[in-house]
């Protein structure tokens, strides 16, 4: 445990210290600027996504239009940059062997840049959150919002809601990660592990909308981005989100045990 | 105590090629050994399986009688090196990269930062950033990452390649030192010179086999040497020596007699010579170079019959 730790730690201080980990924070609060100011400048909200069309309404709405968006690219994206290229950087760079060499054994070092892999995902879905409420309070005021079921939301209640739901869709994020580790580990090339979750990402929105197919689109990790709709119904609608928990947790359960068979197995020979 | 290094048959496939050929190598404590072959004899593939970096496909390794695939990092306490080129984040500072690695480490590595940084004299640049390190200085830091874990065996995989003339002359006064020191050194090198001034026994590796194994004075006396002889009576002493015992190729060439022996067998004849009235005017040996012997080594057809038989001669 002392081992992870200090990975984690310095995997962490490594992230502070590469432009790439910025370059995914920006993604996550340019975008929810960029939306807030484009609905301010048309005075105009989306109207075919849950809660579009309330954003001018309260700013409360603006967050949670974000998730919509941010299901289909914008969080696979951000997850991917980092955890797609947290082992297979090491290797491309030949840094591998040089911590594989140290006095820690391979599985915490692995569990190490797991963690830090998930804290960034979640600093920025964090940062996200942070931003579209921000914009949306300077467009909209913090105002009672529309559930999903047609009632009104407090504006103190809808904030925990938005905590609820920000965190539901945490746990599919958590997935990417721990899949985009598993190409991180098997690629050795950071921008083939990267591309790679993206594309995986891809195909499973793209499976769950194939006719024919729609027995499976339960079970598949990206369908849990909308878990969360789930707080947003009167009364809560837990099934989803219970759903959303143990789908994802398989998921995470194999990719990480993939991850770390391969990791702790494999020859380290590049570098 | 277990000996810092002991491989027994390690063999590593990569589909049809076999880049290691079941090699056994045994490095003694206090061993400052020269691990040579030409590029691509398998030199550096067999250093990761020493460090667990590679599984091997047969064969065991023990690094102080600790095998790396069983008891990972554990086996690797008090070893420390690098193979091929020593890597560094490059958008970390030196210190920062050595504080990463004492953190991996443990212990009181975190302590001697200070003090290898003035081993390699890299302390006054310890602040940059690795970019722009040349690369002279990236392998004295690979030195000083290895230094850190203050290390009783250390595994260094061609340490001068790159390096400027002083730069070669300061890394080989390093290894000097510390080999003073007391530590084992293992030095991968296809620099005959290198291994020469630096190494005491050897390893020498030619298409994943080790065709020899033992001290570079082994090698040299299972090599022999070659003599010229001029003495004040020429045919008589071209008789003798052509009766002596333990001579062969015996020629005149050059206005000299020339034969290849061991050392005892010239000692000998120059007393028979001597019983004979024949005066010695000189006998200049012309002992081999590491060089001759390396290719003698690597290049015979008898070491690709018998690579075994060849490893026996020096053992």
């Amino acid at each position: 445990m002392a081992g992870t730790l200090t990975v984690y730690r310095w995997e962490l201080r490594k992230l502070l210290s590469q432009k790439r980990t910025y370059i995914g924070l920006l993604f996550a609060t340019a975008i929810p600027a960029i939306f807030v100011s484009t609905v301010a400048a048309r005075n105009h909200g989306p109207q075919d996504v849950p809660f579009g069309r309330y954003v001018l309404e309260s700013g409360l709405a603006v967050p949670l239009v974000l998730l919509t968006f941010g299901a289909y690219w914008l969080f696979p994206l951000i997850t991917a940059l980092v955890a797609g290229d947290i082992v297979a950087s090491e290797d491309h760079n030949g840094t591998l062997k040089t911590i594989l060499t140290r006095s820690l054994d391979r599985a915490p070092i692995f569990a190490g840049k797991a963690l830090a892999a998930c804290t960034y995902a979640f600093v920025a879905l964090v940062a996200m959150a942070v931003v579209s409420l921000a914009g949306g309070a300077i467009i909209s005021g913090f105002h009672p919002l529309v559930s999903l079921s047609g009632t009104t939301v407090s504006t103190g209640h809808g904030l925990v809601l938005i905590g609820a739901s920000f965190l539901v869709y945490f746990v599919p994020i958590l997935g990417i990660a721990a899949i985009g580790l598993v190409f991180s580990t098997i690629a050795r090339n950071s921008a083939g592990a990267v591309v790679a979750t993206l594309m995986l990402s891809f195909v499973l929105q793209l499976v769950a909308i194939l006719p024919g197919l729609g027995g499976i689109k339960p079970y598949l990790l990206t369908n849990q981005f909308f878990a969360w709709h789930g707080f947003l119904r009167t009364p809560t609608d837990w099934a989803p989100i219970t759903h959303a928990l143990w789908v994802c947790a398989i998921w995470i359960a194999a990719s990480l045990a993939a991850g770390v068979v391969v990791f702790v197995r494999r020859d380290v020979a590049g570098g | 105590m277990p000996a810092p290094v002991e491989a027994r048959g390690l063999v590593k496939r990569y589909g049809e090629i076999v880049a290691v050929d079941h090699v056994d190598l045994t490095v003694a404590a206090g061993d400052v050994y020269g691990y040579l072959g030409p590029n691509g004899a398998g030199k550096t593939t067999s250093l990761r399986m020493l460090l667990g970096l590679i599984k091997p496909n047969e064969g065991s390794v023990r690094l102080f009688g600790r095998d790396p695939l069983v008891e990972g990092a554990r086996a690797l306490q008090g070893v420390a090196g690098f193979v091929e080129e020593p890597r560094f984040y490059p958008y970390l500072s030196a210190r920062k990269n050595l504080e990463l690695l004492a953190a991996y480490d443990g212990g009181g590595a975190r302590e001697r930062i200070d003090s290898v940084l003035d081993i390699v004299e890299l302390r006054d640049r310890a602040k940059d950033k690795v970019r722009g390190y040349s690369h002279g200085m990236r392998q004295r830091l690979g030195i000083a990452g290895a230094l850190l874990r203050d290390p009783r065996l250390l595994l260094l995989d061609e340490p001068t390649t790159g390096l400027d003339p002083a730069g070669i002359r300061d890394m080989r006064d390093l290894v000097r030192r510390l080999a003073e020191q007391g530590m084992t050194i293992v030095l991968s090198s296809h620099i005959l010179a290198e291994v020469e001034a630096l190494c005491d026994r050897v390893g020498i590796l030619r298409r994943g086999r080790v065709v020899f194994e033992g001290a570079l004075s082994e090698l040299r006396s299972a090599a022999g040497g070659t003599y010229a002889l001029r003495t004040t009576d020429q045919r008589r002493a071209l008789e003798l020596c052509e009766a002596h015992a333990g001579l062969s190729g015996v020629r005149q060439d050059d206005g000299a007699v020339r034969f290849s022996a061991p050392e005892e067998a010239v000692a000998s004849l120059s007393i028979a010579l001597g019983d004979a009235d024949v005066g010695i005017l000189a006998l200049v040996p012309h002992m081999p170079t590491l060089e001759e012997l390396f290719f003698d080594v690597t290049e015979s057809d008898e070491a690709d019959r018998a690579p075994a038989g060849a490893a026996q001669a020096g053992s």
